[in-house]
């Protein structure tokens, strides 16, 4: 049998014309994203990695509501300059409970992906507050409103269950609680009790006094509890060098 | 109005075109002041006056998302159902419909920017609208897709024309990529919050995906269509090659699906990902290099034309800036160049050599012919018309070249060592050294703006004038009948 094909059956057909079109435009996306829920090596084996606290998930919340991901990435890159002014390269771990991702694609201000531990809380309080004082060459906005408006904490447990739902393990039930324990230990798996959220998320502003001020809860607490978590779970000491090459 | 409708007024849904036009317009001033706004922030910060609303993190989305999807995408909307009525013959399939798709699409444009300014955004790059709004965008566009394909259905003549191709391509692959990255979790449904679907590496991907697709489909495929419209009629030619035209359709709409991940070199995306869509970045040269030969060469034998024409000077230039940005991007997805100019401005730059000299220019030059046609007479000022491409030529050329000049430098500053082998540069040192070019893409910016303005001056004049000339038209008419 021979057919000759005829491009002008595709161009006198709109029905033909979708359906190969849509065709034309699935495969890529099916051939580099699917796999990456399947191949088990593209999350590194890491310890320490764990979902954010209530208080910092909430920090989360504002940094994106701010739009800080436009300025600054959170993903340091396996180069010597960037190990230097960075420290060691991000891992995919240490963003798997990232919902959504915050990577960032420009750095008209520094990587951010490591910066927990590096300044005292009264520094990023104040650089927040204007960062000109601190830094006089910045050209980051001034963010005085963190610290004059108190954090909305009512709708803490709706945004854990959501986050629950996509995946990631706040527990709900005593069973999940229990399997938490097990895999972050106590201490961690009470803050990520949903029934607790509320108590906990008080306990940990008022313990770490982040804002530096005990009598409110304020945006500034959480963000700052945010970013000074900020690549600090995991402990590259534990690790060589070249522990996750074999993982890119 | 018995006077009109020998041009298609009955025949033809032009209502419709006429709002999109129009607000594409008024759409693209918003959007470029915006732009032109937060690039001064970059430059003189005190700008960002300490009011949330409009802090460069804010404002930035309110930024792309009036150009992207107001004035890019209202553009889109009115090129289509102009050409999509001319090239099949027919009217629209359903008037009302397609006047869904205008006040839905102009809803979610504004509904977008405010909600960015009180805080509302996905922090998803070119998709920061929230779930509400998204949910609006997917039935604006279900209703977009259905008005386009039945109005193709009732065609007069059994072929399709070829801008049709590329504008169907661009609705289907923008449904696909729309639905797909915006997948979230509403936190409850009385609130505009969500958490993804996806976390860290994945949703990464999918956001890139869709990212460069929706350059790739939205801010390409589409103009395209747009392209092989208005570039034969105004030039008064035949497309140059027929079958250039088909393989580089093809070739394009299934290349474009695979570069997403360019945008996560050295990232946790492994590598494997990463370097496909470099490999298949590269290949989209020749499709995109395609694209720009049979339109420039569709003008072989009348290049006196852009000696005489300013609106085929501004198409052919956008099909220059076309060719050199995509040129740019295969090499700027080059792993070792990507090591200098990812997280810098050099992105930026090259981002706006195609949105400012392919797009914004192929529609300028687009909508100056369609518009007095819509309007029945004639641009008001063709010499506000020359202006308006040279201010923004020069534009162009000054964002660029700031931008070009400050990426290289940012990159060359992170990666400098001192004899001893320590870090040559702080962060902050590498900041301070913007502000001139900083300063310069503003003003380069402000040229741009000031031309769309006077743009925006010469399509008010020209409805203007095509108003009243209908009007003494018909005076006229029934004056005679008068008589009779």
């Amino acid at each position: 049998m021979n057919i000759n094909f005829k491009h002008e059956w595709i161009e006198t057909n709109i029905g033909l014309l979708a359906v190969l079109t849509m065709l034309a435009i699935s495969v890529g996306g099916l051939v580099e994203i699917a796999p990456l829920f399947f191949i088990n090596k593209t999350i590194e084996k890491v310890d320490g990695v764990r979902p954010y606290t209530p208080l910092e998930q909430r920090g989360r919340d504002i940094y994106q509501r701010e739009g800080c991901y436009l300025c600054h990435s959170q993903m340091i890159r396996p180069f010597r300059d960037e190990k230097l002014r960075y420290g060691h390269y991000s891992l995919a771990a240490e963003s798997q409970y990232d919902h959504p991702f915050q990577w960032g694609s420009k750095r008209t201000g520094p990587d951010l992906a490591r910066v927990g531990g590096k300044y005292s809380n009264e520094w990023q309080v104040q650089h927040l507050i204007a960062p000109r004082s601190m830094v006089p060459e910045s050209v980051m906005p001034n963010f005085p409103w963190l610290k004059t408006t108190l954090l909305d904490t009512s709708d803490i447990t709706d945004r854990m269950k959501a986050l629950r739902k996509v995946g990631v393990p706040y527990s709900l039930t005593d069973a999940e609680y229990k399997a938490n324990v097990d895999k972050f230990g106590e201490t961690v798996a009470k803050q990520l009790h949903i029934p607790n959220a509320q108590l906990s998320l008080i306990a940990q502003a008022n313990f770490g006094n982040y804002d530096g001020d005990r009598s409110n809860i304020t945006e500034m607490d959480a963000l700052v509890a945010y970013l000074q978590v900020l690549g600090t779970m995991v402990d590259f000491s534990k690790y060589k060098d070249d522990a996750f090459v074999n993982d890119r | 109005m018995a006077v009109t409708t020998y041009s298609g007024a009955e025949q033809y849904n032009f209502e419709i075109v006429k709002k999109f036009a129009v607000m594409s317009i008024v759409w693209a001033v918003i959007g470029m002041f915006v732009g032109v706004y937060i690039a001064s922030e970059l430059a003189w910060p005190f700008l960002n006056f300490d009011s949330p609303y409009i802090s460069f993190g804010r404002f930035r989305p309110v930024h792309t998302t009036s150009v992207i999807f107001g004035f890019g995408g209202s553009a889109l909307f009115a090129t289509s159902y102009y050409v999509v009525q001319r090239t099949c013959q027919t009217r629209l399939i359903s008037d009302g419909m397609a006047s869904f798709t205008f006040w839905g699409w102009m809803a979610a444009i504004a509904l977008a920017d405010i909600s960015y300014m009180l805080g509302h955004t996905q922090s998803r790059e070119y998709a920061e609208m929230e779930w509400p709004i998204d949910i609006l965008i997917e039935v604006v566009w279900v209703a977009y897709l259905a008005v386009f394909v039945g109005t193709i259905m009732r065609r007069k003549q059994p072929h399709i024309y070829v801008a049709n191709w590329f504008y169907l391509a661009f609705i289907l692959a923008t449904a696909l990529l729309h639905t797909f990255n915006n997948l979230a979790m509403p936190i409850n449904l009385f609130s505009m919050q969500s958490y993804s679907l996806f976390s860290g590496v994945q949703d990464a991907m999918t956001e890139w995906w869709y990212g460069h697709n929706a350059v790739g489909f939205f801010l390409t495929v589409a103009f395209l269509g747009m392209m092989y419209y208005f570039v034969p009629k105004q030039a008064g030619r035949p497309i140059y090659s027929y079958r250039l035209s088909i393989v580089h359709f093809w070739a394009l709409g299934f290349m474009y699906m695979w570069v997403g991940a360019h945008h996560l070199h050295w990232t946790a995306l492994p590598d494997w990902t990463s370097s496909l869509a470099a490999a298949f970045s590269i290949l989209l040269l020749m499709p995109s290099w395609g694209g720009m030969i049979n339109g420039i060469m569709t003008l072989s034998g009348a290049w006196d034309k852009l000696r005489t024409d300013p609106i085929m000077r501004f198409m052919i230039v956008a099909l220059s800036f076309y060719g050199m940005s995509t040129f740019e991007g295969p090499m700027m997805s080059l792993k070792e160049v990507n090591a200098l100019s990812h997280y810098t401005d050099w992105t930026v730059g090259h981002v706006h050599s195609g949105t400012l000299g392919w797009l914004s220019m192929i529609t300028f030059g687009s909508l100056y012919h369609m518009m007095p046609k819509l309007w029945e007479t004639k641009m008001y000022s063709r010499k506000l018309i020359e202006w308006h491409f040279w201010l923004a030529t020069i534009g162009i050329v000054l964002y660029i070249v700031a931008m070009w000049i400050s990426g290289i430098t940012q990159g060359l500053m992170w990666r400098a060592f001192d004899q001893f082998g320590n870090l040559q540069y702080s962060f902050v040192e590498s900041v301070a050294a913007m502000h001139p070019f900083y300063a310069m893409r503003a003003i380069g910016g402000m040229f741009f703006l000031v031309g769309m303005i006077m743009m925006a001056f010469n399509v008010f004049m020209t409805i203007r004038q095509g108003k009243r000339e209908s009007a003494e038209l018909e005076a006229k008419l029934a004056a005679k009948l008068a008589h009779a």
